[in-house]
């Protein structure tokens, strides 16, 4: 693998935590894998990239930021007040946000900003190194946010929200409203995913509307792959595993590109990561099971 | 301090499925009662509870809490004012939460803003003089996460979790039956200890007669959905296990 590519590894990863960084507080924290977080990262890029086009890029970013606190709430609302199953609300708003991401981009499903003023390209003028502005605006982001989503796990609202994922029954018992910790919860995984969508678009120059497809799977492979490095402990220690994990799963993505796998099977590559990373546990048990049976024919036989 | 008046709760009405829950059951609590509710499975005991918790509402009928009409009162806004222990002793506590911050969400001051951050060491400080009444060593192990520790020191942690602000209304659904015989007589002593020292209004619903007649100031046997016996005082002095274990049959 060359420099080139692994920087690149790195910095897309730096920037993809923090869509792992959404699924981590949708899947780990509130215990479903919101597949609206697809829908709030290209809802992100596409108002990211026409605010760049328009000439506000730092706007963009932070109103991207607002898309996926709305697509959050709308999924939040489904969830809890109109008891949509989760899985089903999640993927209802990702379809829906199809549409409101093609309105954004005003009917392209395209929008390139190759030759537009973006927040990095901004950068690179100021520190006269194109390299140097795709590593500090990603680590930057990624430090603010991180640390913000640390302390807020251990303010008293953050907590309720940690406790809903972890006993709701319990919430209610001790009257947390689990309506508004899950609407809390979602907006701020939606914005995490949305933010980080509205960085790719400015990063890679361009938005796409297809470009959230997957996602979840990509996000959850960079989580286990997190966990499965570093155990899971506290949050602090979770988050910063998540973040390392995006790292590691770019820089396998671009170890794998350089041996000219098409990139087309690395989504399969992807499935099978988080597959074999969740199935694990059940796999490792059909195995111990298997031994057991062994060891008991093989005693019985010899008595 | 709670008044039932005619609550009725029918589940699955107009199908083949349908069952009345709570027929016309009427119910005044004054101050400071302890009220001990047993009965057979399906007799409307944990409906009761439910009902007045909140976790649905009744079909007819108001409740009333401490001079509160909380008829449609949602159930965590009820919660600011009863406390509650299931039997499942998993139910109560966050599993993957530590015991300081399980108790940080039971702990609800009015002073403490929701973006606060940490828990002040004056919180913690009470905490651990709380947890040191327990008398089970927890108050060294304010960062273990709850997960790990037993059900009767889980139950115990809940059953502080739900006084710590003393609650208008303690309900006490089987909260020791999951529990080992020991580990259940100390959450018990516990529990009479904690509701002697703040008075608190209580219900606890029990399958143990023996203590259903030991604990508490009054007893009701509910059978079908209705109050069936409603004891206390005298009368209840004179009951004996044996006589209230055989009305249990007749009416069952």
């Amino acid at each position: 693998m060359t420099f080139v590519a692994f920087s690149g590894a790195v910095q897309l990863g730096l920037i993809f935590a923090l869509l792992a960084l959404g699924i981590f507080i949708v899947y780990r924290i509130l215990g479903v894998p919101d597949l609206t977080v697809e829908g709030s990262f290209a809802a992100g890029a596409s108002v990211s990239a026409m605010l760049t086009v328009a000439g506000r890029p730092f706007l963009g970013l932070a109103l991207s930021i607002v898309a996926g606190v709305v697509a959050g709430m709308c999924t939040a609302f489904l969830q809890t007040k109109l008891r949509v199953q989760p899985i089903l609300a999640g993927i209802l708003v990702m379809m829906a946000s199809f549409s409101a991401n093609l309105y954004i981009m005003g009917g392209r499903p395209n929008i390139p900003l190759l030759r537009e003023e973006t927040l990095f390209t901004g950068l690179a003028d100021r520190f006269n190194s194109v390299q140097a502005a795709r590593f500090f605006l990603p680590v930057v982001v990624i430090i603010l946010s991180a640390a913000a989503l640390g302390l807020f796990f251990h303010t008293r609202l953050g907590l309720a929200v940690r406790a809903t994922g972890d006993n709701e029954e319990m919430c209610r018992a001790s009257s947390i409203n689990t309506t508004f910790t899950k609407f809390v919860g979602l907006a701020i995984g939606n914005a995490f995913a949305a933010l980080c969508g509205g960085l790719v678009a400015q990063y890679q120059g361009f938005a796409d509307i297809n470009m959230g497809f997957g996602m979840v799977v990509v996000a959850l492979a960079s989580l286990i792959i997190g966990e499965t490095i570093f155990g899971r402990r506290g949050v602090i220690w979770n988050i910063g595993a998540v973040i390392v994990g995006a790292i590691i799963y770019r820089i396998i993505w671009a170890w794998a590109l350089s041996f000219r796998i098409d990139p087309a099977n690395l989504r399969a590559i992807s499935a099978l990561i988080v597959a074999a990373a969740i199935s694990y546990p059940a796999v490792k048990n059909m195995w111990t099971v298997a031994r057991l049976k062994r060891n008991a024919r093989r005693d019985g036989r010899h008595a | 301090m709670l008044k039932l008046e005619n609550i009725c709760k029918t589940f699955h009405p107009g199908t083949s499925n349908q069952r009345i829950a709570l027929d016309n059951v009427s119910l005044e609590l004054p101050k400071g009662d302890f009220v001990t509710i047993v009965g057979g499975n399906g007799a409307g005991k944990t409906t009761l509870m439910n009902a007045i918790s909140g976790v649905f509402l009744a079909d007819s009928g108001r409740i009333i809490l401490d001079k509160r009409d909380i008829t449609f009162t949602s159930e965590h806004r009820r919660a600011r004012h009863i406390g509650r222990l299931f039997q499942d002793p998993m139910k109560g506590t966050a599993p993957n939460m530590t015991i300081a911050e399980n108790l940080a969400l039971a702990y609800k001051h009015a002073s403490e803003s929701g973006f606060r951050i940490g828990i002040g060491k004056k919180t913690l400080a009470y905490f651990q003089e709380q947890l040191a009444q327990l008398e089970l060593g927890l108050e060294d192990r304010m960062k273990t996460r709850m997960g790990l520790l037993s059900g009767g020191q889980r139950q115990a942690v809940t059953l502080l979790m739900a006084t710590i602000c003393t609650p208008k209304l303690l309900m006490l659904d089987e909260h020791t039956a999951a529990l080992d015989p020991s580990a259940g007589e100390k959450v018990l002593r516990l529990t009479q200890e904690i509701i002697r020292r703040d008075k608190i209004t209580t219900i606890m619903v029990t399958h143990n007669i023996t203590s259903a007649l030991a604990l508490g100031n009054r007893t009701i046997m509910m059978e079908n959905g209705k109050i069936a016996l409603d004891i206390s005082g005298d009368e209840r002095q004179d009951m004996t296990v044996e006589k209230l274990t055989s009305m249990f049959r007749l009416v069952i």
